[in-house]
C-alpha cells in the first residue's frame, strides 16, 4: 500500500459513489437496530430492487446519527431526516426522493440538538458505510496514516499531538501527548499499544456507537499511536457485551490486512503494526489500566500498585502504550488539520470536543458532540431539549459510579474537566444522566454504591469492606432507620476511602455519596429525621430493594 | 513446560471441543489465552462445567484453581446451564431511572425467580446487566439476543407469556 494506491482506492470508490443520484441512509447502529433498522434496510432494498432504479438510487447502512430515542433514523440525499422509520414506509420515502419530503416522519434538523453540535470524532458517523473500507477512505480515511508514515517522524508525531492540547477521554483526562512521549522514552524493543474499550460505565455508550459506526477511524488511531511510540502490535480490548462493536472491528481489521494497511512493512516502510481483538468478560474494574493489562494477560482483571506505570512495565512487563477509543478516534483529525487547529477548540485546559450520551429524564436521548466548556443548561435544555412531562430538573450525573451529581446551581458551570472536578464530579467516559423530581438521590447514591460494592474486585481492604459498610448505611437511611450516627460514619468512610484505596475504583466509590450528600443534604435528613422519602421512592418495595 | 507433558484429549466425542482446540491452538497452547479459550467454550456450549473447566486447564497448563478463578470473577461466565430462553433486564443508571426496578420486580413475581436463577421447568432464565449500552431507549431489556428498548411492565409480561405457555 502506497499513498499512490490509497489514492486510487478513493477515486475508484468516488466515482462508484457518483454514480448514483440519489441515496437513503439507513442507521444500522445498536440503538436503531433494535427498533428494527434492519427491517427498514431490507424494505427499502427490495423496494428499490423491484423500481429497477437500482443502477442510480443506493440504500446504504451507515451507523449512529444521534438521536436514538427517535428510532429507525434514516436521511435521504434530498438532505432530510426521518425518524421512527418503519418498514412499510419504504415507498413513500423512495417517492420523496424526488419530490416532496414525507412530512408525517420528517424529524427536524434545524434544532439545537443538532445545530449546537461540533462533530470531530464522529463527523464520519451517520455517513460512512463501517463494514467498508473504501468507503472510509473515500472520505480521507487513512491519509493522515499516509502522512505520518512518509513525511513524520515520530517525534513530530507526538509533538503534533501534544501541541493540540487532546486529554484522555476515558475519564482521567492524562494529557495524551505526554503519555505518548513517556512510552516513546521508555527503553525496549517490544512495546505494545491497547485501546480501552471496555465501557463499563452504566449510562455510557459513546464508545460502541464509535465502534459501531466508524471502527477505521479508531484503527487508524491507533496505528500512528504505534507509529509514535514505537510499537508493532496492539490489542482492543473490547465488552463481550457489544456483539455488533466486535463484529465491526473484526471485519474492520481484516479489510485492513487485506489492502495492506495492518501487517509488515506497511506503505513500504519498516513499521510493521498487528492489531487483535481481546474480549472483556463483564468486570467493571478491568476500565483500570493495569486491571485491564492483567485481563489482557488471561488472569483476573486486578489492578496493581503504580509505579511502574503501565507506560514503563505493562503488557507481559513491556512498555504499553493504554488510551481510549475516543482518545484514538481524535488522532487523525489532529493529523490531517494540524494540532493547533483542535486547540483552537474547547477551552483554555480542556480543549476540543467531547461525545456524551445523553440519557434519563430528557426529551432527547441519544449521542452528541460539543465543543468543551459548553454549560449544563445549554446540554440539557437546549440540546436535551428538557425535562419531559413537564416535571422539574433535579440534577444530572456525570462520571457513571465514580462521579457526581451536579445540582441546579451548577446548570451554568462550563464542562470540562476542572469545572467538573471541582464541583465534586468527574468528566468520565461521558455519560450524562439526567434526573427529575422523582428520582431520590439517596436511592441513587445506593445504586451506585450497590454497583461499586459488587464491582470491587476484592484485593485491597478499603474498597473491598468499605464500599459494604457504605452500602449497608445507605439501605438503612432508604429504609429509615439510620441515626446521625449512621451519617457521621459514612462521611468518614468517604474519607476513608478516599484516600486509602488502591485504584480509580475505591477511591472514587464514594463520590456519588459525597456529592449527594453535599447538594441534598435536606433529603438525607429528611430520611432520618422525619422518616419520609421527599421523592416517593425509598420505603416502596418495589423500587430499590430488588436492585 | 516440558514437551513430554502430553496434551489432554478432549473429554467426549462431541464435534464442539474442535472449535475450543483451535481457540487454544491460536493462542499458542499459553497460558494468556485463558479467557479467550474460555469465550469459545461458553459460546459452544452456553456454559462452563467443571469438565470443561478442568480441559482448558490442563490444555493452557494453568493450575484447575486459576482457571476457576478467572471464571468466576467474570460476570459474564457462567457455571450452570441457562433456560431455554434469556430475559436480561438493563440494570444501568438510564434504565434505573425510568423504572427497570419495577420491571426487575413485575418479572421476578411473576416466575417465582431472583435474576440469575432459572424456572424450574427449565424454560426461561433471568438475568439483568450493568449497561446494555442502549441508554438511549431505556430502560432495555433483552429477549433471547434481540434488544427491545422503552419496554414497559405488560410489554415484558405479554413477551414472557409467549414463552412460559409455549
Amino acid at each position: 500500500m502506497t499513498t499512490e494506491e490509497l489514492d486510487q482506492i478513493a477515486e475508484t470508490e468516488r466515482a462508484e459513489q457518483g454514480k448514483y443520484t440519489q441515496r437513503v441512509n439507513v442507521c444500522v447502529a445498536a440503538g436503531c437496530l433494535s427498533c428494527q433498522s434492519q427491517s427498514v434496510k431490507d424494505a427499502l432494498d427490495k423496494e428499490v430492487a423491484s423500481r429497477g432504479t437500482k443502477d442510480h438510487c443506493q440504500v446504504k447502512g451507515v451507523g449512529c446519527m444521534g438521536l436514538c430515542s427517535e428510532g429507525p433514523l434514516v436521511s435521504t440525499s434530498a438532505g432530510v431526516l426521518y425518524k421512527k422509520v418503519e418498514a412499510g414506509d419504504g415507498p413513500a420515502i423512495l417517492d420523496s426522493l424526488s419530490g416532496e419530503p414525507v412530512k408525517r416522519l420528517v424529524c427536524p434538523t434545524d434544532v439545537p440538538f443538532f445545530q449546537r453540535q461540533k462533530k470531530i470524532v464522529l463527523e464520519n458517523s451517520g455517513v460512512v458505510d463501517p463494514e467498508r473500507i473504501e468507503d472510509y477512505v473515500s472520505l480521507n480515511g487513512y491519509t493522515a496514516l499516509m502522512k505520518v508514515l512518509t513525511e513524520m517522524s515520530p517525534r513530530e508525531v507526538i509533538d503534533e499531538v501534544t501541541k493540540s492540547g487532546l486529554r484522555g477521554r476515558g475519564g482521567a483526562g492524562y494529557p495524551t501527548g505526554l503519555k505518548w512521549s513517556t512510552v516513546s522514552k521508555s527503553v525496549g524493543t517490544q512495546k505494545y499499544v491497547i485501546c480501552n474499550a471496555d465501557e463499563g460505565d452504566p449510562g455510557a455508550f459513546m464508545d460502541r456507537s464509535v465502534l459501531e459506526s466508524d471502527p477505521h477511524r479508531v484503527l487508524e488511531g491507533m496505528l500512528i499511536a504505534g507509529y509514535a511510540v514505537g510499537a508493532s502490535e496492539a490489542y482492543i480490548y473490547v465488552r463481550a457485551e457489544y456483539p455488533l462493536a466486535i463484529k465491526r472491528l473484526r471485519t474492520a481489521i481484516r479489510q485492513a490486512e487485506r489492502v495492506g494497511l495492518l501487517g509488515a512493512n506497511i506503505c513500504g516502510t519498516r513499521f510493521s503494526f498487528s492489531i487483535d481483538l481481546r474480549l472483556g468478560a463483564g468486570a467493571f474494574v478491568c476500565g483500570e489500566e493495569t486491571a485491564l493489562i492483567a485481563s489482557v494477560e488471561g488472569k483476573r482483571g486486578m489492578p496493581r500498585p503504580r509505579p511502574p506505570y503501565p507506560a514503563m512495565e505493562g503488557l507481559f512487563g513491556k512498555p504499553t502504550l493504554i488510551n481510549n477509543v475516543e482518545t484514538y478516534a481524535n488522532i487523525a483529525p489532529i493529523i490531517r488539520n494540524g494540532g493547533d487547529w483542535y486547540a483552537g477548540i474547547g477551552t483554555e485546559k480542556s480543549k476540543g470536543t467531547k461525545v456524551f450520551a445523553l440519557a434519563g429524564r430528557v426529551e432527547n436521548t441519544g449521542l452528541v458532540e460539543v465543543p468543551m466548556g459548553i454549560s449544563l443548561r445549554e446540554m440539557v435544555f437546549e440540546i436535551g431539549g428538557g425535562i419531559p412531562e413537564g416535571r422539574k430538573f433535579k440534577a444530572v450525573q456525570t462520571g457513571g459510579p465514580s462521579g457526581g451529581c451536579l445540582p441546579t446551581d451548577c446548570l451554568d458551570m462550563p464542562v470540562d474537566y476542572e469545572s467538573l472536578a471541582k464541583a465534586g464530579s468527574i468528566m468520565g467516559s461521558g455519560g450524562m444522566i439526567v434526573m427529575d423530581e422523582s428520582s431520590c438521590m439517596v436511592d441513587v447514591a445506593k445504586y451506585f454504591m450497590d454497583f461499586c460494592m459488587t464491582e470491587s474486585c476484592g484485593k485491597c481492604i478499603p474498597c473491598r469492606v468499605g464500599t459494604y459498610q457504605m452500602h449497608r448505611i445507605l439501605t438503612a437511611v432508604g429504609n429509615m432507620t439510620a441515626t446521625d450516627q449512621d451519617l457521621k460514619l459514612l462521611q468518614e468512610l468517604c474519607d476513608l476511602l478516599k484516600h486509602t484505596s488502591l485504584c480509580g475504583l475505591g477511591q472514587s466509590a464514594p463520590n456519588p455519596v459525597v456529592s449527594t450528600l453535599r447538594s441534598f443534604a435536606e433529603e438525607y435528613r429528611a430520611h432520618i429525621e422525619e422518616h419520609r422519602c421527599p421523592a416517593g421512592v425509598c420505603g416502596q418495595p418495589a423500587q430499590g430493594e430488588t436492585a | 513446560m516440558p514437551s513430554y507433558v502430553a496434551k489432554p484429549t478432549p473429554p467426549n466425542q462431541d464435534k464442539r471441543w474442535k472449535l475450543v482446540d483451535a481457540t487454544i491452538r491460536r493462542q499458542g497452547g499459553q497460558a494468556r489465552g485463558l479467557i479467550e479459550t474460555l469465550h469459545t467454550v461458553q459460546e459452544a456450549f452456553g456454559y462452563l462445567d467443571a469438565q470443561a473447566l478442568r480441559y482448558v486447564a490442563m490444555s493452557l497448563r494453568v493450575p484447575l484453581s486459576r482457571a476457576y478463578g478467572v471464571a468466576t470473577f467474570y460476570h459474564f461466565f457462567t457455571l450452570k446451564p441457562a433456560g431455554e430462553h434469556t430475559c436480561v433486564v438493563c440494570m444501568g443508571t438510564a434504565c434505573y431511572i425510568k423504572g427497570a426496578p419495577q420491571l426487575l420486580d413485575a418479572v421476578q413475581r411473576d416466575l417465582g425467580i431472583a435474576p440469575g436463577e432459572t424456572t424450574a421447568d427449565k424454560k426461561v432464565s433471568l438475568l439483568t446487566a450493568r449497561c446494555l449500552g442502549s441508554c438511549g431507549l431505556a430502560p432495555a431489556v433483552v429477549y433471547d439476543q434481540e434488544v427491545a428498548g422503552k419496554v414497559g411492565i405488560p410489554a415484558i409480561r405479554e413477551h414472557l407469556k409467549k414463552w412460559t405457555s409455549a
